[in-house]
């Protein structure tokens, strides 16, 4: 299977500043009430988006301007997509249109949820994190590029270094961040292990 | 040379080297449920794969079940949809259901030890990161997103980097009153909500030997509350007995040899750790969470912290809690009027749980304006606390005795907060919108201090209420 190889991501950006935003938050437990992924995108932090009124009044949110509409990478605090191991959190961000995410700090579930999707999940440091903001905020028109081969987030001229697992940042740029080949392949090796294992093999 | 639980399970469930580095590890035991594995169903169907070793994946529906209904089609017609496709996709790929009609039903990390699946030295993966529970028998057990669950589904497998190891060790005896669900509330409050991130967490030490296993079940549930994915307990003679004649536990002459594999894979004196942290029992007093995340707790005579009084990362976390708690900062948590109280979770749900609580509240009745709802874990615990006169005690005392599954934890079923209703709960989650309303407050304590606050109508120390 001949996957997309993820070196760079670039595009502009939205912040969506926050240290610990959770799974709830990025798509509320209601919404995955369904028994595919398809449409997901549109409840992407709805309720902090939008008000509980039953007619979708939007609040006050970055995501609700004009301006960051275009946005493909998301910047945000520590420990983002703590929580749940939902699977719905970074198919909703990748499915409304965002490609990478920023951040000073991931959780792990998540992190290797948006891997297996071919989102990269870059960290930079914390002062790092709030110039990429404010240049974002000043100018929401600010090309954000993402290199994994580097290691570095560009903008603005300026040049940050970011971090990134080793094994997630190889199977991204080499196009294999769809693991089932690779494990397949493995078929005959898992019939030996499995068959060593009492509580497998009964 | 010594090793830790974690490595001699990762060793023996390891089938190859990946070459982005990660391990392709064997998951012996993988558990579903309806909210995350329809999709990874349909993945393998577009695929053309089959489930690989349909007798090692075990299904139940705990998320979405309604607690007030038992006949189909459900009034939501979303979730009648989602139990409908789960029995479907068992049934298309020969999967054990333990549906509604079985009697088994119930959450899925009360059900895999209730019936014997859960067993030390194993690996047990669930598209759910309250996995984790069922490390308290000595399993490297995991939440897996839905592509994962695909993965184990088509090839008993996944891909997985290893993770560093922290023991963690409690000693000494707990104070009166105080409980598993304190434990791992303190340590996460500790510790930190992203503490763990990276690592398995090993519990030991007298305090846990001591617990039984539903204690272990409770600290281990919430390990991923504290950043990391997998916390476990080393096997011992209590995780045998617990074990012992249920359904699915190894049985006659292959008893004796499961024992001595299981207990075989304890983490060995003098096995290297990562990291050490200790705490001591006696230190730990009943917690109360006051924030939009389990780390955000108290001791119940402690004051809510002021945002004055900590440094600029931790005061924009105050700051945000406060104000969707509706809460001022330096004021005590005691006392704050609650207006729903729950009992039940993966995390406290189980017959322990509701035996301790029943034995608090016999003779007591809910505070006048407050709704209170006891849901046991499974079907399993629910027939246990009718024959034991347990559910009765929660009725007589005013609490409304639902049936099994996940309800007001994530309210994806009808049990939901409205509005900024205050809720005393005994689940593992206090973040915003959790409990089914985006204003809704979500208070995280043991349930002997939930049943405390439903009795008084406002948060208390359950060793003062019931001290006669």
């Amino acid at each position: 299977m001949a996957l997309e190889k993820i070196s760079k991501v670039t595009g502009t950006a939205v912040a969506v500043p926050g240290d610990d935003i959770d799974t709830d938050r990025i798509i509320p437990a209601r919404f995955m009430k369904c028994v595919t992924f398809d449409g997901l995108g549109e409840f992407m932090f709805y309720d902090v988006r939008f008000n509980d009124d039953g007619k979708k009044t939007p609040k006050t949110h970055p995501l609700n301007e004009e301006k960051y509409k275009k946005a493909t990478i998301l910047i945000t605090g520590n420990n983002f997509g703590c929580g749940s191991s939902r699977e719905h959190a970074p198919q909703a961000i990748y499915r409304y249109g965002i490609r990478a995410v920023i951040a000073e700090g991931f959780a792990e579930i998540f992190f290797g949820n948006s891997t297996t999707l071919s989102m990269p999940c870059v960290t930079v440091s914390k002062a790092d994190r709030q110039i990429l903001q404010e240049l974002v905020q000043n100018d929401p028109t600010t090309e954000i590029g993402i290199d994994l081969e580097a290691k570095t987030v560009k903008a603005a001229g300026k040049t940050f270094p970011c971090e990134i697992r080793e094994s997630a940042r190889q199977v991204l740029v080499s196009g294999h961040w769809d693991p089932i080949a690779e494990l397949l392949e493995g078929n005959n090796k898992v019939d030996e292990v499995a068959a060593s294992l009492p509580y497998v093999a009964a | 040379m010594a090793k830790t639980l974690f490595q001699k399970v990762w060793d023996a469930h390891s089938v190859r080297q990946l070459p982005n580095g990660q391990t392709q590890l064997l998951i012996g035991t993988h558990l579903i449920h309806e909210v995350t594995s329809p999709q990874a169903f349909a993945m393998i169907r577009e695929l053309g794969l089959k489930v690989r070793y349909p007798h090692r994946t075990f299904a139940t529906v705990d998320h979405i079940v309604p607690t007030d209904e038992a006949v189909e089609p459900y009034a939501d017609s979303l979730a009648d949809a989602m139990i409908k496709a789960l029995r479907q996709n068992c049934k298309e790929f020969n999967v054990t259901f333990f549906d509604r009609s079985t009697g088994k039903q119930g959450i899925v990390h009360v059900v895999g030890p209730e019936q014997g699946i859960t067993q030390p030295g194993t690996t047990i993966a669930c598209g759910d990161s309250h996995t984790s529970t069922h490390g308290a028998f000595g399993a490297i057990a995991f939440g897996i997103g839905t592509t994962q669950v695909r993965d184990v589904l088509a090839t008993q497998t996944m891909a997985l980097g290893s993770m560093k190891v922290r023991r963690i060790n409690v000693d000494g005896k707990l104070s009166h009153g105080v409980y598993a669900k304190d434990v791992i509330l303190h340590i996460i409050r500790k510790l930190g909500v992203n503490g763990g991130t990276g690592y398995a967490y090993e519990y030991a030490g007298t305090t846990f030997d001591n617990f039984s296993m539903e204690e272990r079940m409770t600290v281990c549930n919430m390990s991923i509350e504290g950043g990391a994915r997998v916390g476990y307990v080393n096997p011992d003679g209590k995780t045998c007995e617990f074990l012992k004649g249920r359904p699915y536990s190894p049985k006659d002459r292959e008893w004796d040899a499961a024992v001595n594999r299981w207990l075989s894979f304890a983490s060995d004196p003098g096995a290297d750790y990562d990291d050490v942290v200790n705490f001591k029992a006696g230190d730990i007093e009943p917690t109360v969470t006051w924030g939009i995340n389990p780390g955000q707790a108290v001791f119940i005579n402690e004051n809510i912290p002021a945002p004055e009084s900590a440094g600029e990362t931790e005061k924009a976390l105050i700051l945000e809690a406060l104000e969707h708690m509706k809460f001022e900062g330096n004021t005590p948590i005691k006392g704050k009027k609650i207006d729903v109280a729950f009992i039940g979770s993966c995390t406290n749900g189980r017959l322990s749980d509701f035996q301790e609580t029943a034995r608090l509240i016999k003779g007591r009745h809910v505070a006048p304006g407050v709704k209170a709802i006891a849901v046991p874990g499974s079907q399993v615990v629910a027939g246990l606390c009718e024959t034991m006169g347990i559910a009765q005690t929660f009725r007589d005392a005013g609490f409304e005795w639902r049936d099994a599954g996940c309800s007001m934890c994530l309210a994806m079923n009808p049990d939901k907060l409205v509005g900024d209703q205050l809720c005393a709960s005994s689940s593992n989650r206090n973040f915003k919108g959790r409990q089914g309303s985006i204003t809704g407050r979500t208070l995280l304590m043991s349930p002997a201090m939930v049943a405390a606050a439903a009795i008084t109508g406002k948060v208390s120390d359950a060793r003062e209420v019931f001290a006669s």
